[in-house]
């Protein structure tokens, strides 16, 4: 690994000394809890696919009925273009674009990431009306889990990114600020790579 | 549970306390639960008599509740392990007690000291306790106290962090302690398998104290294990390569990484069975495409790594301490290295072994079979390694030597009735009975209690500046040893005889000659408890005498041994530049080894902060609110986690700065104290002539 590149990912690099030096530790530290929650979605896909039978579903709603992929493949490209804006803030932050650039990035990455969840708790109105509740069957309970456990993640994420736009507002981008962004980051696109796994495995593969 | 939820109290209310049973009938189980709450009260009562008059809650909170500094946090966390011990090994001698009373007959078929449902609720907390309160406090613990100084660091990662995983463990072992008074705890053993444990079958709060206590507590050991890893990769003094790391920074790197991947599987199958009972979902049930066994698999996905999440550290221990007390290098380091890196990768696979019956194909079986035999081997290598450490050397009989020579007989049996049960036709015949409740204290009282004990022994100079009394040190792994060996040997045979496990009761007076031999082993194990607190009692009382300023009583070879005892808040004044594997080892062998470095720089140290406190407060609260149903508390201190950590994230905070000359001042005191010091050899180590500076003609390392 070259000096300048301390962890997996954008480092903000050596010009931003100590919070450079800093970064090293934490989002490494964040990268290793990551890797800790992937694999709770690693067991939750696993019970999935293990619930995805007529035996799991138990003659309850399956599917065909409930699924409406053209409302995931909204969902998909509000993640997915969220994962693209936090380019902005990251970029923004390495190369000093000032705190208006960056608040900007992030209130773009906030919406799009509320938009994702808008169209989620719909769909998920929605099946509830047709008799898709959790409740219904252990293959919706996995189904409810899995979604829904990455859906609170979005919302967490959108609660740290408020967070994060109140500290640049109070503290301005100081070393802490810039390695929590760095943090943040990683956590954002995170969710991109999950809901790529859930969009294959959790909507396409059933359907298929 | 039959009044309807009070929309202010939940379900609580005067009924739930075990005093209401004792009114309603007088017998000795309701004696002994009324009893076991009473002790905790007073407990806590004299605890809060005794702060209060001795004014300590200041210095308490000041020092240490409040202390983001690693060997703190590991002697808190032992703390909290040793008075769970206590609770793990009186409800142990119950228990026991219990099946040596419990002969029935065929007609009048419940017997015995307690009921069969309390005696369902005590099996189920002694094993929650002794995993999750007892051997995981203590390791993380010691790994605590012991890995940054090992590495030459002045502390965790994430100290702060850290003190949140302190809090979270702490929220979990008061729970479990909680049930005692208020409530019931669950009936479905350490484990908890559903169907039996959902809410169909286990209405009420049980399992539900089970359930929060391990949510809270394991997302405190993810953090605990990400801590860890991330210090041992990030935070090594410059010169600490890989391969000189001391044997115990390895186990601890091979648990970190066991915890970051094992402890969610935990959360999932816990996260799911608490969905199954608040919102009726149906991963677990019996109808509506439930499947139980997916719980099965999922703990155990966490279970069996989590057995080696125990011994490891205490294998780490014996590498140290095999190699101090025999004045001899560890034998064969590089084997020790891939040994503990095997088995923390054989570990995960496996898990199935715990369900060879539950009706997989023979393939599946002998597959897993097969992997449970080979994780045998790196556990040998480590044996032998020990051995061949010890042999020809100078070994003093210290009370860790003692329990090191236990664990090597008694490991060693606990080890081959693993490999008897590795194989799933013998494991049809003798799963579910008292054999493997034999085989897995065979394993975990001689590995991990001997292993932290020993580890306690060996570093406690190093926590509070004087020595553990050798002679009751021995005296306790003495009781210990022989307390195992009276109650879990005669186990194995009532097991082969077909007594289950679990079980309240038994019509078979063929049993009784072996369940008064165990009966007679908790007593034993009693004292050792007894004479465990008697030791570190006298000790003190003897503090003076078994003072160790020079702080390396033992002379041992690791960088923890060149700082005073205790040891100072920052631990090194300048953080050491590693030139050898054993490198307090080697600088002993050069000309002095406690020359004062060039010069001394300001030193930044974490700020104190109460954070830990209030997120453990916070969690307490949600997780009592949710085992008694009390929404509104459950969501205000939901709520108040991310609050308080929103809050923390807008303020500014400054680390603490030691200024140079308050260093210096203090180093300089220490080598001067070890200059006028006389250094004792290895034959006097035992006698107050030890003052902790040894005689380094005497090889090291």
């Amino acid at each position: 690994m070259s000096e300048t590149n301390l962890y997996p990912g954008l480092n903000l690099g050596s010009g931003h000394g100590e919070a450079h030096d800093q970064a090293e530790t934490t989002v490494f530290g964040f990268w290793v809890f990551v890797m800790s929650d992937l694999f709770i979605f690693g067991i939750l896909f696993a019970s999935y696919a293990s619930y995805l039978d007529p035996i799991g579903m138990a003659g309850g709603p399956g599917p065909q009925t409930l699924f409406d992929i053209k409302s995931v493949a909204i969902q998909t490209a509000f993640l997915l273009v969220g994962g693209v804006a936090y380019g902005g803030v990251s970029i923004g932050t390495k190369y000093e674009h000032g705190r208006t650039v960056v608040i900007a990035s992030l209130l773009l990455c906030a919406a799009l990431g509320a938009g994702f969840l808008f169209f989620e708790v719909k769909d998920f109105i929605t099946q509830a009306g047709k008799g898709g509740v959790p409740q219904a069957s252990g293959w919706l309970s996995a189904y409810w889990a899995l979604v829904g456990l990455h859906g609170v993640h979005v919302f967490s994420g959108i609660l740290w990114i408020s967070a994060m736009i109140a500290q640049i507002a109070v503290r301005g981008l100081d070393d802490v600020v810039k390695v929590r962004l760095s943090m943040l980051g990683v956590f954002w696109h995170f969710l991109d790579l999950i809901w790529v796994g859930i969009f294959s495995f959790v909507f396409l593969v059933p359907l298929a | 549970m039959n009044e309807a939820t009070s929309p202010i109290f939940g379900n609580l209310n005067w009924q739930v306390t075990p005093y209401t049973d004792l009114l309603r009938d007088v017998n000795s189980s309701t004696i002994v639960g009324a009893g076991a709450a009473s002790v905790l009260v007073l407990g806590t009562i004299a605890g809060v008599a005794l702060l209060t008059y001795m004014r300590w809650w200041g210095p308490l909170y000041r020092n240490w509740l409040t202390s983001p500094d690693a060997k703190k946090i590991g002697i808190m966390y032992i703390a909290l392990a040793l008075i769970m011990l206590a609770r793990g090994i009186i409800e142990g001698f119950v228990m026991r007690t219990h099946q040596a009373t419990a002969l029935g007959t065929l007609a009048q078929q419940e017997s015995g000291l307690v009921a069969p449902d309390h005696f369902a609720q005590l099996f189920s907390t002694h094993g929650t306790i002794m995993i999750f309160f007892v051997a995981m406090p203590l390791l993380i613990g010691l790994i605590n106290f012991v890995l940054p100084q090992q590495l030459g660091a002045r502390d965790m990662a994430f100290p702060v962090v850290n003190q949140v995983s302190l809090g979270l463990t702490t929220v979990g072992a008061a729970l479990v302690m909680i049930s005692l008074l208020i409530g019931k705890f669950g009936t479905g053993g350490w484990t908890m398998y559903p169907p039996y444990t959902g809410i169909e079958y286990s209405p009420g709060e049980g399992v539900d104290y089970w359930l929060w206590a391990i949510l809270i507590s394991g997302i405190g050991s993810t953090l605990t294990g990400m801590n860890f890893a991330v210090t041992i990769f990030k935070e090594r003094a410059p010169g600490m390569h890989f391969m000189r790391m001391p044997l115990f920074c390895w186990t601890s790197l091979c648990v970190a990484i066991m915890m970051i991947y094992a402890m969610p599987a935990l959360t999932v199958s816990s996260a799911m069975l608490a969905l199954d009972r608040y919102a009726g979902f149906h991963f677990f049930t019996n109808e509506a495409g439930g499947n139980m066994m997916n719980y099965a698999n999922i703990f155990w996905m966490f279970g069996h790594p989590e057995v080696y999440i125990l011994i490891l550290p205490a294998f780490g221990v014996f590498s140290e301490i095999s190699s101090t007390y025999s004045g001899k290098r560890l034998y064969g380091y590089t084997s020790l290295v891939i040994a503990s890196m095997s088995i923390a990768v054989i570990s995960f696979t496996v898990w199935l072994h715990h369900f060879f019956t539950m009706g997989q194909s023979a393939g599946v079986n002998i597959a897993f079979g097969i992997a449970t035999m080979i994780i045998g081997i790196p556990t040998g290598v480590k044996i032998y390694d020990w051995m061949a450490t010890m042999w020809r050397g100078r070994v003093r009989i210290t009370a860790p030597i003692v329990y090191l020579t236990g664990f090597f007989l008694l490991f060693v049996i606990g080890g081959l009735s693993g490999i008897i049960l590795a194989n799933p036709s013998i494991d049809y015949q003798v799963h579910n009975s008292t054999f493997l409740v034999a085989h897995f204290h065979n394993v975990i009282i001689p590995g991990v209690l001997y292993g932290m004990l020993a580890g306690i022994h060996y570093w406690f100079p190093k926590a509070f500046g004087f020595r553990l009394d050798e002679a009751w040190g021995r005296r306790t792994a003495f009781l210990f040893v022989g307390g195992f060996v009276f109650t879990f040997l005669p186990l194995y045979v009532l097991g082969l005889m077909g007594m289950p496990r679990r079980s309240p009761t038994f019509q078979n007076p063929d049993f009784m000659p072996w369940m008064y031999i165990a009966g007679f082993g908790a007593v034993l194990m009693l004292c050792a408890l007894t004479s465990l607190f008697w030791t570190f009692w006298t000790s003190y009382r003897n503090r003076l005498a078994l003072a160790v300023p020079g702080g390396d009583p033992w002379n041992g070879s690791t960088l923890e041994w060149s700082t005073p005892a205790p040891a100072p808040e920052w631990t090194f004044p300048r953080i050491p530049h590693v030139q050898a594997r054993h490198d307090w080892g080697e600088t002993k062998r050069s000309n002095d080894p406690w020359r004062a470095p060039k010069q001394y720089c300001d030193i930044e140290m974490p700020s104190n902060t109460p954070h830990g406190l209030l997120i453990a407060g916070a969690s307490f609260c949600f997780a009592f609110a949710m085992v008694w149903h009390i929404w509104w508390l459950a969501i205000l201190s939901f709520l108040a986690v991310p609050g308080l950590i929103a809050l923390r994230g807008m303020m500014i905070i400054e680390p603490k700065i030691i200024k140079a000359a308050e260093v210096e001042e203090a180093d300089c005191r220490f080598r001067q104290q070890v200059a006028n010091l006389s250094a004792v050899t290895r034959a006097d180590e035992e006698t107050s002539r030890n003052r902790g500076v040894p005689d380094v003609s005497e090889f090291a390392g």
